[in-house]
């Protein structure tokens, strides 16, 4: 069992169990839904790693960032949405392609072969 | 409303006005590293952070407000300037050194800096203030344009300078009919001559712009809203929406409230080391009347800005007047005007050319002795522009053969190294940067495209006219420092696509993993990812769905996403022919998942406003019915468009449908550098459009000519003749060794026509290659092709028939749900997706908006 966490300063208060491990794609985006909203939680399988944010690409206001490409961006984990290819971090959610633009991002954590969600305030 | 926080021990610099003057005058006074001992605060009337004006024609044909910003928001924060939008200042005390805004806010300050900017000039016409009126200034401007003429058939535009001419292109791509209406006797009256203008105004009846000139506007008629505009001789024009363009005028009114000197006309009357007539007050940027002018050009208002910044750092500076020259790329005609430019003064000697066959015109004046380059006008080529411009800035001394002036770039004659211009050279005039600036930062911080040239110096940045001498500058030093220039794919692989192409050929690598181990870095992003799957699907026609965490979004889902998240579903059919039993199943499905249907451009039917999980149900009743995927979704063939031809047409040469099909079902499922489109025509009269394609076949008496390397969109290029009367076998062989030469050499995203003029000379070395067999490759060209040809697979039959595949079209991994966000509203019978929303700045972030 391995848990990765995203650095981050708010308060986790629900651990909220998304799937099943081997129903994520593998280095791609899946959308999960989460009480009326929407996440998006990405695997890398080079660096084993779990990244979730927010489904909802601030700029044209899509739900589209799970349906993205993921990579790198020097050490910074990243993926950009597939409309015009914003690119955000995944780990700090700070746009990388220079827009006045952020997404929040969440931890994720596998416990017992399930994808969980560290969901904040 | 929201207090402001400043450092109570520091003075305070306030500045009205947040263009781009203002801008500009922040970002100097951050280098000056005034920020130490002042608080900066900004006070903007328009919602947004500075934006370039300048580019404004940009927005209204679709860039992005964010794209149009000199900085982010964050930027003010994070140099500490107080930046606040959305609230004029509408009243100065200079007695007390304190404003007022419109929201409350007083602030005392110890320098007032004003860049007001200027307003569009409306003139005085009776009924100018009715609905339908406009005037072509703001990001709010162009809006409420945007939305006005959405039913409108007829414009006109009053004004025949810079900026009406931009606003009439934009409104007539807008489908609109556009007459430029012109009080004098000619087009651009301030940057040309009488020939200059009419050969402009020819230029612009060539694109369908009407041009009236000598007109003088006495009436707008209409009732309540603009019907039409009536003129001093009498004319009746009819029209549904009028924009101003005429000129501009002065933001003076609040120097005038707080009783600031103003020009005669208008303007802020300012001296050379930009004081008003309160020593406390400054005035930069097109509310300011220095030397007795308005200056409406970026390059001298930033100067006026440096000046600013440097006096209230204590050093001497003052603004000297600027040189007004000016180039542009107008409605795809380049104007050029530099020095001066109606030859003014004695002593002066006239070069001229003119081609009224193509309509290109050039005027130089030179000095009496033939040595000094002293001003001039281009119109319809202005290639030379920024070696001419050299020439005059820098007073270099001409060569002594002077024809070789008007034909510089046309291998004329006269050499021109940019590495010989003196070190304090202006390159960028914008931004004053010098040569010998660009190339130290250059050798120094070891750059490699424009793109960190502009970051490190800020040339290039302003008007951006200096870009193609960036350029030339960038490959020069390179080259003298003996530096290979090489276009790599992206931080994650240092090759080109062709050589990436090569190695993965080669060693036989069939998946990203393996590759980015074996030659990359990192993790991969968003560009080298679907490179690497078209170049598998190249090389091996690995089907994409077996890959689709590297593909694009359409590829992944093997259909195109619209907006609103929807996809677009177009089934193939070849050369545009169509059974009426398939065109019935189009329409059932059509109607069962109440999708949009439109004939889009290659003869075929798009069915748009599918949700992901209802695209594999939709494939399966397509494909049981016989159709297959149209690959829209790919960098691949989309389509071969092709006339009647001889079967029905008296006109026809050869079955143009039955070639268009035989060659659409060759190639179908091939993936190149970028999408590929074909055309037969069954003759001369070419009813496919087959030379606006990749590829174009036109039927002759005695077989085929056959055209290569033409595209449509943004830049049409006509495709040039590789083959004449040859027949069908023959044509189908150069094909085939054409299109998989392109797929092996091109760069990535890299159309046939940008492939071709890049490609070392060019169309013979073209036909060398694949007629005469120079490099030898023709048979392990034909061999590839062949390969991809016998192993071709519908990509939708393997989605559907592929039950890990098939799973991944849901939206949510955990639940049922559509989750789209999808909405649609009506349109002429069937549905289309709601509006994108308007920008907010900044936009509210948070996972909180309900699916």
């Amino acid at each position: 069992m391995s848990i990765e966490l995203i650095e981050s300063d708010k308060q986790v208060i629900e651990w909220f169990a998304a799937g099943k491990v081997e129903d994520f794609p593998v280095d791609a985006g899946v959308a999960v839904k989460y009480k009326d909203t929407q996440l998006a939680v990405f695997y890398f399988s080079d660096s084993n790693k779990w990244y979730a944010s927010q489904n909802l690409c601030p700029h044209k206001l899509e739900m589209a960032l799970s349906r993205g490409l993921i990579g790198s961006e020097g050490e910074e984990p990243k993926v950009a949405c597939p409309f015009h290819k914003k690119t955000f971090s995944l780990k700090t959610g700070a746009c990388l392609s220079g827009d006045e633009l952020e997404i929040s991002t969440y931890a994720v954590k596998i416990e017992d072969g399930i994808v969980k969600i560290g969901i904040t305030e | 409303m929201s207090s402001i926080h400043l450092n109570a021990n520091k003075a305070t610099i306030l500045v009205v006005g947040n263009g781009m003057t203002g801008y500009k005058f922040c970002e100097k006074f951050v280098d000056k590293g005034l920020m130490e001992q002042y608080n900066l605060v900004v006070f903007g009337e328009e919602p947004w952070a500075a934006y370039d004006r300048v580019h404004l024609t940009d927005y209204y044909t679709g860039t992005d407000v964010h794209d149009l910003k000199m900085a982010p928001r964050s930027w003010y924060e994070d140099n500490g300037i107080t930046l606040i939008t959305s609230d004029p200042v509408v009243n100065i005390n200079r007695d007390e050194k304190q404003i007022t805004s419109s929201r409350g806010h007083q602030l005392n300050y110890k320098y007032l800096v004003l860049a007001t900017g200027s307003a569009a000039f409306v003139p005085p016409v009776p009924g100018i203030d009715k609905t339908g009126v406009f005037v072509y200034r703001t990001i709010e401007d162009l809006d409420n344009i945007k939305s006005y003429i959405k039913d409108k058939k007829d414009a006109v535009v009053i004004g025949g300078g810079l900026l009406g001419l931009e606003a009439a292109k934009a409104l007539m791509d807008d489908g609109l009919k556009t007459s430029i209406i012109e009080f004098a006797p000619r087009l651009m009256p301030r940057q040309l001559d009488e020939t200059g203008g009419s050969v402009l105004k020819q230029k612009l009846e060539d694109l369908k712009l009407e041009v009236k000139l000598n007109k003088s506007s006495k009436l707008v008629l209409g009732n309540g809203s603009v019907t039409g505009i009536e003129f001093a001789d009498g004319e009746v024009h009819n029209t549904d929406v009028i924009v101003v363009s005429a000129g501009i005028r002065p933001r003076d009114e609040l120097a005038r409230q707080c009783g600031l000197q103003l020009g005669e006309r208008g303007g802020i009357l300012t001296t050379p080391d930009t004081l008003t007539s309160d020593s406390s007050i400054f005035a930069i940027g097109e509310c300011a009347l220095i030397h007795n002018m308005i200056w409406g050009l970026v390059a001298p208002c930033y100067d006026m800005a440096d000046v600013a910044v440097k006096r209230i750092a204590g050093e001497e500076a003052e603004f000297s007047p600027a040189d007004l020259s000016t180039k542009l790329k107008l409605i795809g005609v380049d104007v050029a005007s530099f020095g001066d430019v109606f030859g003014e003064g004695d002593g002066r000697k006239e070069l001229v050319y003119e081609n009224k066959a193509t309509g290109n015109y050039k005027k130089l004046f030179v000095s009496e002795d033939g040595s000094k380059l002293l001003g001039g006008i281009l119109v319809g080529d202005a290639a030379d522009y920024n070696t001419l411009f050299q020439l005059y800035s820098n007073e270099m001394k001409l060569p002594e053969n002077l024809d070789s002036l008007l034909f510089t770039s046309d291998g004329g004659g006269l050499e021109f190294n940019v590495l010989d211009l003196a070190d304090d050279a202006v390159i960028c005039s914008c931004e004053n940067i010098t040569k010998g600036n660009i190339v130290t930062a250059i050798e120094e911080g070891d750059l490699t495209n424009i793109g960190q040239i502009k970051k490190c110096t800020k040339a290039g940045t302003g008007c951006g006219g200096c870009a193609p001498m960036l350029n030339d500058l960038m490959d020069a030093v390179l080259k003298a420092s003996g530096k290979e220039v090489k276009k790599v794919i992206c931080e994650h692989f240092a090759y080109t696509r062709q050589e990436l192409y090569d190695l993965v050929k080669v060693e036989d690598i069939k998946d990203f993993s393996d590759l980015i181990h074996k030659h990359g870095k990192g993790q991969g992003c968003e560009l080298c990812k679907p490179l690497a799957a078209s170049l598998f699907a190249s090389i091996y026609n690995t089907p994409v769905p077996q890959q689709s965490a590297i593909q694009d979004t359409n590829d992944r889902f093997l259909a195109n996403i619209q907006r609103g998240g929807s996809y677009s579903v177009v089934p193939r059919i070849p050369g545009g022919e169509i059974t009426p039993d398939k065109l019935i199943v189009i329409g059932e499905v059509a109607k069962k998942y109440e999708l949009y249907t439109k004939i889009t451009g290659g003869q075929r039917i798009d069915l748009f406003g599918a949700k992901v999980h209802e695209l594999p149900l939709i494939w399966e009743e397509l494909i049981a019915a016989g159709f297959e995927s149209g690959h829209a979704y790919g960098k691949s063939l989309r389509t071969v468009k092709s006339c009647v031809g001889s079967t029905w047409c008296r006109y026809g040469q050869q079955d143009s449908v039955s070639f268009a099909i035989e060659i659409e079902n060759r190639y179908k499922g091939l993936r190149s550098p970028h999408k590929l489109k074909g055309g037969v025509s069954g003759c001369i009269r070419e009813c496919a459009e087959a030379r606006g394609k990749d590829f174009g076949i036109i039927a002759t008496e005695k077989g085929y000519n056959l055209y290569v390397c033409g595209n449509g969109g943004a830049n049409p290029v006509h495709a040039v003749l590789l083959a004449t009367d040859i027949d069908a076998a023959t044509t189908i062989k150069y094909l085939d060794r054409f299109l998989m030469y392109y797929i092996k050499t091109a760069g990535p995203l890299t159309r046939t026509a940008k492939w071709l003029a890049q490609l070392e000379g060019g169309i013979d070395h073209l036909k060398e290659v694949v007629i005469d067999d120079s490099l030898g490759l023709c048979a392990q060209l034909e061999n590839d092709m062949q390969g991809l040809v016998d192993t071709y697979q519908c990509e939708w039959r393997t989605a559907v028939e592929n039950p890990q595949h098939r799973s991944q079209y849901r939206h949510f991994i955990n639940s049922e749900e559509d989750g789209s966000s999808l909405k649609f509203i009506p349109m002429r019978g069937q549905k289309r997706p709601a509006d994108w929303v308007k920008e907010e700045d900044p936009i509210a972030i948070g996972v909180g908006v309900s699916s």
